[in-house]
């Protein structure tokens, strides 16, 4: 189905990120945000809080992060499509929620504007530092989407895609941004409602007594229904079983964490977005994402005007790692290039998926600004010789 | 009524679901007519239950079903058990069907 | 069945579906629950249920929002709608489930330690933006579920696990927190007080806005014993000699300790526009027709 009109600023605007990752949500149907004020973040919901009484929906600003965080899960289960903001101290406090979202199968968006942390860090400067935290911050075994843009046209264009694979897979999606694409202002294309496509709630055709709240689909997402409607649910954070009932045995726990995990794990294709640039024939790669890609960029063509044969695969969806395709651009080249803005989160990833014997080498960086394209080049330099 | 001399005749009973008793006391302590005490039976996981001792004094007023935590005990006055049992004859009887 | 108070009446001639009234609202396939011999948790659920009937509330747009810990298990144990989330922020998710579909009623039932503890900040805004929920408070003074640790209402003297030598803290009076934080319904009941805390339930589902209802219940294997203060039977004996009902009594002065005084009954009762009624007229205000409430504003009157 296409997105509904109230919600879509249809026309070409001068935005920065945050505030064209708030049109996205409004354009993928979301009617629900609560937020906690966090620098560089708290732009998204500034603007929210302005356009939902003209739209029809919620904004509230909760006491905290965790409050805002499962306010958010229980208007998920209230029908609404839901979202919070935040950055690194808020995003460490959402961790438990995280869990519950996951476990709970609650469709679900968080937009990380990432800073430089630990801690209170760099309020107002950029870092890619939550990379790891996202997938591992919660504990037990679970999975998240995560997806990088690098524009504030791609803060729109993903942040409505989160909202889709949210449904699709019933599980928290993440819009990684940071601080710069998320305060950078650059030209912003919103389409007609019309062509934008949106995924509306797996909701089930089945009545009452028939239906159970975590019955599993072929794909392993089970279909989901809404308090009030007389289907007098059950939903635990517990190990529970298909009718949503605790079950705190090694048996249930085997069988509901490997569904909650395969269901993303084993996506394939769907849930694979790597934009490849001259990866064929490439004698080295870079792999980058968000933020940094752009200036990667700058490097590739530097180093390609030395004649080196460089493929920049730019990770679109971080999570889950695009295991296989960054194995299958690596092999055959001289070397890896990745850098990020923090001191080596997915070059790991890197590492582990590509063949043994190709170096890898990273271009690490604390946070605070963005890379000097030259240090990038440097690598790619060295990668090639 | 027991004071007055008139013999006494019970207004109601209560019915009691041994196996979700846990022997709190609770329905036997602060029954208004003091007609509960434990049987010396015991359930399945070695509980004393409540049985009805005084049946005369029973008053069904349903005091201990609102007290049990176990929803082991509930009362009835003998009033609303005889509403509910024309309610179902009435229903039976338009169904067309036969009483269980 | 037992041997004189049998489910079924032979004196009867037809046999009326008698089973437990209470039952009908419960997951029965989940019974028995897992509270201890002598836990007042079931007694509140049996006044929940009963004030259910009584106030006619529709069970199929009623949920119910629990917290973790002893009482934190009631949702899962009701027949409704209900979520069992995470420590202390039951109020913070039934907030959004409201706020997301007003037309639920949506009852909060938990746990002194998750409500005041852990989720007291939340309890305390919920309460000032007078969020439309019922907030039931089962206080048992204690931690049940990890064990009978210190709670920020154990009465001083009190001896618990992380407590050892007595609680030398002091506790927190939880309808007076309700009431400085702007609830416009406070009451306080025990599990003795069975008949009036049913009643209370359903004066409270009669109301909107943050109702707050809290229902001091004995644990008697963490609490009690540690204490020699008996079995479940003998705190609840406590409560009937102790209590004394004060309707209106000021909340200042209503404070717990391990001897003295019960103040229970209903301390305040004051409405004003809830959170969402507030949003709504508001908006109306700043921008007429065009506002348009969540839902399609089927929780606006008129």
């Amino acid at each position: 189905m296409t997105a509904d009109p109230r919600g879509v600023l249809t026309g070409v605007h001068f935005l920065d990120g945050d505030h064209a990752a708030c049109e996205g949500a409004l354009a993928a149907g979301c009617r629900f945000v609560a937020g906690y004020p966090i620098t560089p973040s708290t732009e998204v919901v500034e603007r929210f809080a302005g356009r939902i009484p003209l739209v029809g929906g919620v904004f509230i600003q909760m006491e905290d992060e965790l409050a805002a965080s499962i306010a958010i899960l229980g208007a998920a289960w209230g029908g609404q499509k839901v979202m919070t903001v935040t950055s690194g101290p808020g995003l460490s406090l959402m961790m438990e929620h995280l869990g519950f979202a996951a476990i709970t199968e609650t469709p679900c968006v968080f937009i990380d504007v990432q800073r430089g942390g630990p801690s209170t860090g760099l309020p107002t400067l950029p870092a890619q530092a939550d990379m790891m935290q996202v997938k591992w911050g919660s504990h037990g075994d679970y999975q998240v989407i995560a997806l990088c843009p690098s524009s504030p046209q791609e803060c729109f264009d993903l942040t409505i895609r989160a909202f889709n694979l949210a449904e699709t897979w019933r599980a928290p999606v993440f819009v990684m941004m940071d601080e710069v694409v998320g305060h950078m202002t650059e030209k912003v294309v919103i389409p007609e409602a019309s062509a934008i496509e949106v995924v509306e709630r797996r909701w089930t055709s089945k009545a009452p007594g028939q239906y159970r709240p975590y019955e599993p689909t072929p794909d392993g997402v089970p279909e989901m229904v809404r308090a009030g409607d007389g289907y007098r649910i059950h939903i635990t954070g517990l190990t529970h079983d298909e009718r949503g009932y605790p079950a705190m045995n090694p048996q249930h726990q085997d069988r509901l964490i490997r569904r909650l995990n395969d269901k993303i794990r084993k996506a394939g294709e769907a849930l694979v977005d790597v934009r490849e640039d001259q990866c064929e024939g490439a004698e080295v790669l870079v792999v980058s994402y968000g933020i940094t890609s752009r200036v990667a960029s700058a490097a590739v063509r530097s180093a390609r005007e030395k004649g080196i044969r460089v493929g920049h695969a730019r990770l679109v969806i971080a999570w889950p790692f695009p295991r296989d395709r960054i194995r299958a651009l690596a092999s055959g080249v001289r070397g890896v290039v990745v850098p990020e803005l923090n001191l080596g989160q997915m070059v790991q990833e890197v590492e582990r998926s590509i063949p043994a014997g190709v170096p890898v080498l990273p271009v690490d960086h604390a946070g605070g600004t963005v890379h000097d394209p030259d240090a990038i080049l440097q690598r790619i330099l060295e990668a090639a010789r | 009524m027991a004071g007055n001399g008139t013999s006494r005749k019970a207004r109601g009973t209560v019915f009691v679901r041994p196996e979700l008793c846990k022997g709190c006391d609770y329905c036997i302590e602060f029954c208004p007519t003091d007609c509960l005490e434990f049987s010396p039976n015991f359930n399945a996981k070695g509980y004393h239950y409540p049985t009805l001792a005084r049946p005369e004094d029973c008053t069904g007023c349903g005091l201990c079903g609102l007290y049990c935590p176990d929803f082991a005990i509930f009362g009835m006055r003998f009033q609303e058990i005889e509403a509910m049992r024309e309610r179902l004859m009435a229903r039976t009887q338009n169904e067309g069907g036969t009483p269980k | 069945m037992s041997e004189t108070t049998p489910l079924e009446d032979p004196n009867l001639a037809i046999q009326p579906p008698l089973d437990n009234p209470v039952m009908s609202f419960l997951r029965q396939e989940r019974m028995p629950h897992i509270w201890c011999p002598g836990c007042g948790i079931g007694t509140t659920v049996n006044c929940f249920t009963r004030a259910l009937t009584d106030a006619g509330v529709g069970l199929d747009r009623l949920a119910i929002v629990s917290g973790i810990g002893c009482t934190g298990r009631v949702a899962g144990y009701l027949n409704l709608d209900s979520f069992h989330t995470t420590h202390g922020r039951a109020i913070p998710f039934a907030t959004g489930l409201k706020l997301a579909r007003p037309e639920l009623e949506v009852v909060v039932y938990s746990g002194d330690g998750d409500l005041f503890a852990i989720g007291g900040n939340h309890f305390l805004h919920a309460a000032r933006r007078n969020q439309d929920l019922m907030v039931v408070c089962v206080n048992n003074f204690t931690y049940g579920m990890t064990g009978g640790q210190l709670a920020p209402t154990t009465p001083e003297g009190a001896s618990q696990t992380t407590a050892p030598f007595g609680n030398f803290e002091a506790p927190m009076s939880l309808p007076y927190i309700a009431e400085a934080a702007g609830a416009v319904f406070v009451a306080r009941w025990t599990v003795y007080h069975v008949r009036q805390l049913a009643r209370t339930f359903k004066e409270a589902f009669r109301r909107k806005g943050f109702r707050f209802i809290e229902i001091l219940a004995p644990c008697p294997t963490l609490f009690l014993r540690r204490n020699r203060l008996g079995d479940g039977v003998d705190g609840v004996r406590v409560y009937k000699e102790r209590s004394v009902i004060r309707d209106g009594a000021d909340t200042r002065t209503i404070g717990l300790g391990m001897e003295g005084e019960i103040v229970v009954g209903t301390f305040v009762d004051r409405p004003r526009p809830t959170w969402l009624e507030a949003m709504d007229a508001y908006y109306q205000k700043v921008f007429g027709d065009r506002y348009r409430p969540v839902g399609g504003g089927s929780h606006v009157e008129g």
